[in-house]
């Protein structure tokens, strides 16, 4: 019992520590999905395949990174979904009925979706009303908008050589990759010797050297492999680019910046930071509008994928996937844990699932029955760490 | 010094203060006691601007001051721990010390100046904490209460309110907590407790004030006074 016990523990001080090493649950699972969908399918595993899954990631990876800015706080976004397909529909509309720019086109879908998030916060916090309801009727709301938008038509389609269809076809040549590459691994490499350095200064502990050597050349190992096998095939896609340009800058400025630490803090005691000053209505209402518009982004994004808005954009299964993603990647329901970093394990996770499922022809009842099991096991490890953590 | 003169406050029908007096100097622990309705809490609300008095006045070194609001508590180096804690257990212990505090240069977080900062604070109440980068949940509840306690200290304050801070405590963590006490008196702080349990009032507190029924019912010098004289004034029975 004891050993069980300490075996739950471990994992759990891990997950409880922001901005430790929660993840490495998602990780095993990761490399335990690729040894069996490539051991029952040599396509899986391929350069064009896996340049596919990171096609497919960053459309709903980006609706997950703003649920988990909800998340965070103990709420939730339902709406994420039909809001994505509403802000896509619109920014067909402006871009090919009004014959408007593709730039302004985007711009006026993300602020829709601002102006939508500012709404959600304003009945959430004015109004009081709960984000499941808030959100609930904006899952069918929006929705309702969408399909009246598209009127009786229900498909417009992009030009396929438009600035926005191009977004999703677009590819890095190998120079441009490895330097990006070099860029982050110098970036990263530089600023944890200047870290160092300053923590010698103020005389605080150290960690061990080795550390910092394993972890900066792991993300060089990581991301030359990625780049390796993305070039093999097309090219590192664009879209891969831009979604983790999002998770990346999303991560600092929690970590770093005032905001975030205030975000986390709502998210563990709301009452303490009420207390202690911090502005709790206003942090929420911009988690609201940041949610929404990372929602209408993730629309755009698909919308360039499939080089048309219709009927079941952000329909179906999108909002459902985007919030088992950010669980799965290890964002705690009960909010104040996770990093947005899980939106992109999560949604590896489930893009993998999906694409081997495909290639091996199973039928998407075994498919959902699969990706479930894996959703309730993320959400059991997270109950467990929770558990352990409060002793 | 600081002093409360005549402060009375109704709830409706409810008198919960009544013409109460009390007088809080540096370097001195008091402790407040008296029974369920006493009007303790009230009185420490008052104080640190969470309610405001319907009469009477409240003065910092003879100067009659306005506390409207826990804001301008603070801001006259009025600190309050509270009996939950309000601590953020997904936090770090940096994090909970500078909550809403935050040191920062324009919206960047300055981490190494806060954890220097904290670990100098730690170190000099005698707190310790193995590892104060891991989250508050994983403390012990001594540890949280010092940690709460330490938070207080963070805006240099002139007086420390601390409500109840052993009451959800084992022995041995009581003694850890009423040993930061003392730390607090010794470098000049005025100190007010809350608590239920005499022997820690005997253990930490230099005067006894005790309330009954939302009047002052009794001030003592602790050292000098038997438990039953104390029991007797919150009771009201005749001493």
């Amino acid at each position: 019992m004891t050993t069980l016990a300490k075996a739950l523990r471990r994992p759990a001080e891990r997950a409880a520590r922001p901005g430790g090493v929660g993840s490495w649950p998602v990780v095993g699972g990761l490399i335990v999905i690729a040894i069996v969908f490539g051991s029952l399918n040599e396509q899986f595993l391929s350069a064009e395949n896996l340049t596919n899954l990171a096609l497919q990631l960053a459309a709903t990876g980006t609706i997950s990174l703003g649920i988990i800015m909800v998340l965070l706080l103990g709420e939730i976004d339902l709406s994420a979904g039909s809001v994505s397909g509403l802000c896509a529909a619109v920014l067909a509309i402006v871009h090919v009925r009004h014959g408007q720019s593709a730039l302004l086109a985007v711009v006026i879908a993300l602020a829709l979706g601002a102006v939508i998030g500012l709404v959600h916060g304003l009945m959430f916090t004015q109004l009081r009303m709960p984000s499941f309801v808030v959100t609930l009727a904006g899952l069918i709301g929006w929705q309702g908008l969408l399909l009246y938008v598209l009127g009786r038509g229900g498909t417009i389609n992009l030009p396929f050589d438009g600035a926005i269809a191009r977004l999703s076809d677009t590819w890095l040549p190998p120079w441009s990759s490895w330097l990006i590459v070099v860029l982050i691994v110098g970036v990263v490499a530089t600023s944890a010797v200047l870290n160092r350095r300053a923590r010698r200064g103020a005389d605080l502990p150290l960690q061990p050297v080795h550390r910092s050597i394993l972890r900066i050349g792991g993300l060089t190992v990581l991301l030359g492999a990625a780049v390796l096998v993305l070039s093999a095939d097309r090219g590192v896609p664009l879209l891969l680019v831009i979604f983790g340009a999002l998770v990346v800058s999303l991560d600092l400025v929690l970590r770093n910046t005032v905001f975030g630490q205030w975000i986390y803090a709502i998210g563990g005691n709301a009452e303490a930071a009420r207390r202690a000053g911090i502005p709790v209505t206003r942090l929420r209402i911009v988690a609201f509008v940041l949610a929404s518009t990372l929602a209408a982004f993730g629309g755009v994004l698909a919308a360039s994928r499939l080089a048309a808005v219709n009927q079941s954009s952000g329909g179906s299964d999108t909002l459902l996937m985007a919030i088992a993603a950010a669980v799965i990647g290890g964002v705690s329901l009960f909010g104040g844990r996770g990093r947005p970093y899980a939106a992109l394990l999560g949604i590896l996770v489930i893009q993998s699932i999906t694409n081997g499922m495909l290639l091996l022809n199973v039928d998407s009842s075994i498919r959902f029955m699969v990706t479930a099991v894996v959703l309730a096991a993320a959400v059991a490890i997270d109950s467990l760490s929770r558990r352990g953590s409060e002793q | 010094m600081f002093a409360v003169r005549g402060v009375s406050k109704r709830f409706g029908a409810v008198r919960a203060l009544d013409a109460v007096d009390l007088d809080l100097s540096a370097g001195e622990v008091v402790a407040l006691v008296g029974d369920n309705g006493a009007g303790k809490s009230t009185l420490i609300k008052v104080i640190s601007g969470a309610v405001t008095a319907d009469e009477g006045q409240l003065e910092r070194d003879g100067v009659p001051v306005q506390i409207n609001n826990p804001h301008q508590a603070r801001s006259l180096g009025i600190s309050t721990v509270y009996q939950d804690l309000a601590l953020c257990e997904n936090l770090n212990v940096i994090g909970n010390l500078f909550l809403g505090s935050e040191r920062r240069r324009w919206s960047l977080l300055r981490k190494i100046e806060m954890e220097r900062t904290a670990r100098t604070l730690l170190s000099s109440l005698d707190v310790r904490i193995q590892d104060i980068q891991v989250p508050v949940a994983m403390l012990s509840g001594g540890q949280r209460q010092s940690v709460a306690i330490a938070r207080a200290l963070v805006g240099e304050p002139w007086l420390v309110i601390l409500d109840e801070p052993t009451a959800a405590l084992g022995v041995e963590q009581t003694a850890q907590v009423l040993d930061l006490i003392r730390r607090l008196r010794d470098r000049g702080l005025a100190v007010l407790v809350i608590s239920h349990n005499l022997a820690d009032v005997r253990a930490v507190s230099d005067r006894t004030v005790v309330l009954r029924l939302g009047r002052n019912a009794g001030e003592f010098r602790t050292a000098e006074t038997s438990p039953e004289a104390i029991v007797a004034a919150i009771t009201g029975a005749v001493a």
